[in-house]
């Protein structure tokens, strides 16, 4: 059983606005019986342009008729200006969250509220943009590109939670991972160059990594490991307990504590004893 | 909220009998069967007994062909392993499509590793195709596996007859007899199967204890390697208090199954479908009617969603499944009901109701006046019933 939240249940068991407006200034028509949900989303703008009613039939899991309950709750009062601005994570927000998986049902609400403002301004329904990359559920790269940008997806696993691509046969993985991998490579915030520590944060991580991770290790030996200095890329201990007489304890000293270091605050730090 | 329970083929109430059997094994004797003092010899009698039982259940000719396992998917596991460890020359497997994921997934692993695997496609109601069953069939064969009855829509393949043919050949016969055993007489003796996997917990037994059935004379190789637990079948100290339990569920099984029990489960069904059917537009059953078994109907609500339909059931204290995709993490709907055919509208909207000898008639008219409300309030939320009553008023 999925973990629903309570606002969640809420918008699914009592949902608000649905129904079909007649008069609509705006209709967004997106997903299909074959995908599993869809959503059509109304709304009716008042004299100031503000939206007044808004509404949505869904047909799909409780997820999704909860998301679309939450987007039509959610633009009412707005321009179409600050409409525009509501992402998919806003509307998992409003919920208090989804489960991961679901995640697509909050992009599905996002989509809808994109065609019903563009099809206000008689804008002509855009193209489909880009390649289909997923032939189960229809999904472009350009689509991909822009969940992956917008959520700081990293996975394939990701991207069908948010756009099913890639959950059903299978042969799409390998363009997925391009695609992620492309964006990674630039802009990712995970992947971004580590900003240089400056002194005084390298040696404070060098002083907790020690206290927290490496010491309460070498105990169990009966050893401890004390900072002397840190000069540059250099890191100045002395072993003390155990460590003091024991003939292995150069090899702990490189595999284990520059190792452990290098991982934890730089990777390229450089251990020495001191006596 | 009173439960309605009607998912037993997910799984099934303890018996109480079956509990009180067991408890005793859980405190006072909690000895081990292999010792060599009576304390725990008095254990390894009671095991003998509950061995006998199941052998009773499924007409096995001796108890000695019953081993315990911990589940239905070991007791599959262990099935095809040991026909393609024992058969080291035949690089072709078969099933059907519709396969319980522990059969289906072991053989797409195995795919990946060399061997051979046919998957036999079923036709619109879930019966297996017969015709490209025994095209498929070759020297190369080194096991079939084919499900007794469907978890999903509870067909039933004729497993008695295509297991002789098959066994004619020289080729191994598994059955997963996992949602058959206790439900229909079985005399397996009378069959060509080889080797049957069953699990406790579909029949009134706790989660955790599984049988796998192997024919004397068949060639094994144990998955577990330990002790002589199982005459070294499988090794791992028994679980004591389940196999007590085991074998009270299936003495309780055989009697009801004796005494026409599941007759009854049957009319409850029955009743259900056809009141569901009649009273709800656009819904249909999934599923060989004929050939099924007496407690389970699939039913399709079309353009309606099932994870959304199971959640307002639930409000209501109603358990059951679907074969939605909404409700299993995958996308795509119930690999069972595409191989059927099931078109989307339906698939994404079938709901499982799966009955048990505790099922009472009261449950089941709470069911059929909770049904209707639900899907007609879904209907009218989904944007394209009104196009579908349409479209069926034109045609």
């Amino acid at each position: 059983m999925w973990e629903y939240t309570d606002k969640v249940k809420d918008h699914f068991l009592n949902p608000r606005n649905v129904g079909i407006i007649e008069d609509a200034d705006g209709v967004g028509e997106v997903g299909s019986i074959a995908c599993g949900d869809a959503l059509t989303f109304y709304f009716k703008l008042d004299e100031q342009g503000k939206i007044k009613d808004a509404t949505f039939q869904t047909f799909g899991c409780a997820s999704a008729i909860a998301s679309s309950s939450a987007l039509t709750e959610m633009v009412k009062g707005l321009t179409l200006e600050e409409a525009k601005k509501i992402t998919n994570e806003d509307i998992a927000e409003y919920l208090g969250g989804l489960p991961k998986e679901k995640m697509h049902c909050s992009v599905m609400g996002r989509d809808a509220l994109e065609k019903a403002i563009t099809c206000h301004l008689g804008e002509p329904e855009k193209e489909i943009e880009g390649e289909i990359v997923c032939e189960c559920f229809g999904v472009t790269d350009v689509e991909i590109d822009r969940v992956v940008r917008e959520n700081h997806l990293s996975t394939i696993e990701d991207v069908t939670d948010y756009v099913k691509a890639g959950g059903g046969c299978g042969n799409c993985h390998d363009r997925i991972q391009e695609i992620i991998d492309s964006i990674l490579g630039t802009d990712h915030p995970a992947k971004k160059k580590v900003p240089a520590l400056t002194n005084l944060k390298k040696i404070k991580l060098i002083e907790e990594s020690i206290e927290r991770e490496i010491n309460p290790s070498l105990k169990k030996d009966s050893g401890r490991l004390e900072l002397v200095d840190v000069d540059g890329n250099r890191v100045l201990v002395r072993m003390g307990g155990n460590c003091a007489s024991c003939a292995k304890s150069p090899i702990t000293l490189k595999h284990y504590v520059e190792s452990k270091l290098r991982e934890l605050v730089s990777p390229d730090l450089i251990v020495e004893e001191v006596q | 909220m009173k439960v309605i329970y009607l998912d037993n083929n997910a799984t099934t109430k303890v018996a109480p009998e079956v509990v009180e059997a067991m408890l005793p094994y859980l405190s006072e004797y909690y000895g081990n069967p292999s010792s060599m003092h009576s304390f725990g010899g008095d254990v390894a009698a009671e095991i003998k007994q509950a061995r006998e039982n199941v052998a009773y259940l499924i007409g096995a000719e001796s108890p000695d062909e019953i081993i315990f396992t911990s589940c239905g998917t070991e007791s599959d596991g262990t099935a095809i392993r040991a026909a393609i460890e024992s058969n080291p020359d035949k690089k072709h497997i078969m099933a059907s499509r519709v396969e319980h994921p522990a059969i289906k997934n072991l053989y797409e692993t195995l795919s990946k590793k060399g061997f051979r695997v046919t998957f036999v496609p079923v036709d619109h109601e879930g019966r297996l195709d017969l015709d490209y069953f025994y095209q498929h069939l070759s020297d190369e064969t080194a096991i079939v596996s084919l499900m007794w009855a469907n978890n999903e829509t509870g067909v039933i393949f004729p497993v008695e007859e295509l297991s002789r043919e098959v066994k004619d050949r020289g080729i191994v016969f598994h059955t997963d007899a996992v949602q058959a055993a206790g439900k229909f007489p079985i005399d397996i003796k009378t069959t060509g199967v080889d080797m049957l996997s069953l699990s406790g917990h579909k029949f009134h037994a706790p989660k955790g204890i599984g049988v796998l059935y192997i024919r004397k004379g068949t060639k094994f190789s144990p998955y577990m390697i330990g002790g002589h637990q199982e005459h070294g079948r499988r090794g791992g100290t028994e679980n004591v208090a389940s196999i007590i339990a085991l074998g009270k569920a299936a003495e309780m099984a055989k009697k009801h199954l004796n005494e026409n029990g599941y007759e009854r489960v049957g009319k409850l069904r029955d009743r259900l479908e056809a009141t569901l059917i009649e009273q709800i537009p656009q819904s249909m059953v999934n599923g060989d009617r004929e050939h099924r078994l007496l407690n389970t109907t699939s039913v399709a609500f079309e353009y309606v969603e099932g994870e959304a339909i199971l959640l307002m059931m639930n409000e209501h204290g109603i358990c059951a499944s679907s074969g939605s995709a909404c409700t299993s993490g995958s996308l795509e709907p119930s690999h069972v009901l595409r191989a059927m055919g099931v078109p989307f509208t339906a698939a994404h909207g079938s709901i499982r109701f799966s009955l048990s000898r505790y099922t009472t008639a009261e449950e089941i008219d709470v069911v059929i006046e909770k049904m209707p409300p639900i899907i007609k309030r879904l209907r009218g939320m989904s944007p394209f019933w009104k196009e579908a009553v349409e479209l069926k008023a034109q045609n």
